[in-house]
């Protein structure tokens, strides 16, 4: 792994990271048995060891019932309101050899980065929808998609939405101030991996392979006043017990660190991408999936849990009665694509493709509550 | 006093009410607002204002009944200065000059900050508001709260969403005690016997949410509460009964010796 950062790059005292490595070098899931599992179960407040034992082989098999648990913590928190976003992808132009990822600056995709009026046009079409939260993603390439050009994207998504996040590239904490000033309280960085070994193998060349610089985005984010943070793990990657253990304790350590941030967990597994149909999320099943959230779930009662289309419309339409709290709906993985036709390739392929009414409908016949909006900028 | 029924009202600010049951509108479907309204009796409704999409589809604002008296709460808020945005951004909204101050800057458990509450209901007693803080039982910041203009205070019973009750009761009893205002027991409470309790208490009114947006049958809940709210408050206003810690008083008083003319 790397840990030279590059010149631009804002670096940050370094003994989170080492601590939350030596936790989870040391966890063996192995260990736990149906005991531990029981035990974490009648906590009200988890340790670390009974959210590994949530997570490890052991409490497979008791899957029922930490999901009645997980929906239990999540209705007392949350009522039951699910709230709806969609991402739209500005531009697909990267800088990274990620090689799991349809827009790996090797892959011989369709590129292309919409222009203010097209992205206003987008978030238009978008708003019609009547949704409210609105992501904006990117590549990672600082040249073409510039702090500036997102900032501006982001100012003009204030106007059509009340909750704007980000999804893009990691930055220092002035340029994170900026952004913020631009209308922005959301960002979501994935870590992809927490094995420094799988993440310098998977990320073969870029400013992504500077893992410290990756890791200390959330910092960074509220260092430079945003009010939440996103973290996940690509599952799949790497041993995704470990992965998933690493991204709850980061989580956690942010959390305690700064005590107002809003956490949320995303929880995406490999798929399909353009030009390689063979990529898949190897272990990682549904069962082992719903086990991830409900053990972030369990971990974090009070934090957001996000479903992608990713997974398929059955599997979204159960987990927001357990454990996600934020849906997706309405979704493009392309550059684009809500109002004109999509101006690059998609980064993964997606397993839900249904329009934002029609997830609507789905919350609500699960006596769920559809919310457009959950948040005031101020 | 014969044929007179002596009318027992909640006053906040200049307003009276004869419901002592504040209800929450976030976390259930919109659509059951109107029948747990009635089925609560409730007269003020809370609302979050950053539940409240202006513009958008299900405007929450369409599902509450007219004649309900809107409690917008800052909720989101995480210092004084954003609790009087929102809260101005609610009076802009058509909400009203009510308003719950909830500063929360602490995500894991959601306990305010009295402090910066405190600093809030200054700013908004001065503009005209009816300001109702949310706060953490405190009997120097309530005096405080008080002072910056107050209409009521509203102290946790436990932390939001926990359904845990009265854990804080012994502090909600000094502020009964000591202060003035209608005092409102806010987040927390669980189940009807809890907000029973407290009535019986004597606090002056329950704000409920959770408990009653997590039920199976949401009306219903709303009816169980309204009633155990009620008995509450007939028990606090009938003088409640002793009761005895252990065993039973004795019959012959341990004074009967004295005399006025002893000596």
């Amino acid at each position: 792994m790397s840990m030279k950062y590059m010149p631009h790059m804002e670096q940050l005292d370094h003994s989170m990271m080492d601590e939350l490595l030596a936790e989870v070098n040391a966890v063996d899931f192995t260990a736990f048995t149906e005991h531990d599992v029981r035990h974490a179960l009648d906590q009200e407040y988890l340790s670390f060891s009974d959210f590994a034992a949530l997570l490890s082989p052991a409490a497979l098999p008791m899957l029922e019932i930490i999901a009645q648990k997980a929906q239990v913590e999540t209705r007392k928190r949350f009522g039951n309101t699910i709230c709806l976003f969609t991402p739209l992808y500005i531009a697909n132009h990267c800088a990274n050899h990620c090689i799991y990822c349809g827009f790996n600056c090797h892959n011989d995709i369709q590129r292309g980065q919409l222009t203010f009026d097209e992205i206003e046009r987008e978030f238009r079409a978008i708003a019609e929808t009547g949704l409210k939260d609105i992501l904006i993603l990117t590549g990672e390439h600082r040249a073409k998609s510039s702090v500036e050009y997102i900032a501006e994207a982001c100012r003009l998504a204030r106007k059509f939405f009340t909750s704007v996040g980000i999804e893009v590239y990691p930055m220092n904490s002035d340029e994170y101030a900026l952004l913020h000033e631009a209308g922005v309280d959301f960002v979501s960085v994935y870590q992809e991996t927490y094995n420094p070994e799988t993440y310098d193998v998977k990320h073969l060349a870029g400013p992504k392979k500077v893992f410290p610089y990756r890791f200390y985005s959330q910092e960074r984010a509220l260092m430079g006043g945003m009010r939440g943070v996103g973290f996940g793990a690509l599952l799949g990657l790497d041993d995704f017990r470990k992965d998933a253990y690493a991204t709850g304790l980061h989580a956690f350590y942010i959390q305690k660190k700064y005590p107002s941030a809003e956490i949320s967990f995303s929880c995406p597994r490999l798929r399909p991408i353009v030009n390689d149909a063979s990529i898949n999320p190897r272990d990682v099943h549904e069962p082992q999936l719903l086990q991830v959230m409900c053990a972030y779930r369990l971990l974090m009662p009070y934090a957001g849990v996000n479903i992608s289309t990713r997974e398929r419309d059955v599997f979204r339409d159960n987990v927001i009665k357990i454990c996600a709290t934020r849906i997706s709906a309405g979704v493009k993985t392309g550059v684009g694509g809500h109002e004109e036709e999509e101006k690059g390739d998609a980064q993964f392929v997606i397993s839900d493709e249904r329009s934002v009414d029609d997830v609507v409908d789905a919350i609500n016949a699960r006596g769920l509550q559809a919310a457009m909006t959950d948040y005031v900028f101020v | 006093m014969k044929n007179e029924i002596k009318k027992d009202l909640l006053t906040l600010g200049s307003h009276t009410f004869s419901s002592r049951f504040i209800l929450g509108s976030g976390k259930y479907s919109l659509d059951l607002i109107n029948a747990a309204v009635e089925e609560a009796g409730a007269q003020i409704i809370t609302l979050a204002l950053r539940r409240a999409n202006v513009g958008g589809l299900a405007n929450i604002l369409d599902y509450i009944p007219k004649g309900v008296t809107l409690l917008p709460n800052t909720s989101g808020a995480r210092t004084a200065e954003e609790a009087v945005r929102i809260a101005r951004l609610a009076r802009e909204c058509g909400c009203g000059d009510f308003v719950k101050i909830e500063v929360i800057h602490d995500a894991k458990y959601l306990l305010p900050d009295n402090y910066e509450t405190t600093k809030a209901t200054e700013v908004l007693a001065k503009e005209g508001f009816v300001v109702l803080p949310y706060m953490y039982p405190d009997l120097n910041a309530a005096r405080d709260m008080v002072n910056a203009g107050a209409a009521a205070i509203m102290p946790l019973g436990a932390p939001i969403g926990t359904n845990k009750g009265l854990v804080t009761k012994e502090f909600i009893k000094i502020l009964i005690d000591e202060i003035d205002l209608p005092i409102i027991v806010d987040a927390g409470i669980g189940k009807p016997s809890q907000a029973c309790e407290a009535m019986e208490m004597g606090v002056d009114a329950i704000m409920a949410n959770t408990a009653i947006a997590t039920a199976g049958d949401i009306p219903a809940m709303a009816k169980a509460f309204r009633m155990a709210i009620e008995a509450g408050r007939g028990a606090y206003n009938s003088g409640l009964g002793r009761v005895l810690d252990r065993g039973a008083a004795a019959s012959s008083p341990l004074t009967g010796f004295l005399t006025d003319s002893g000596e």
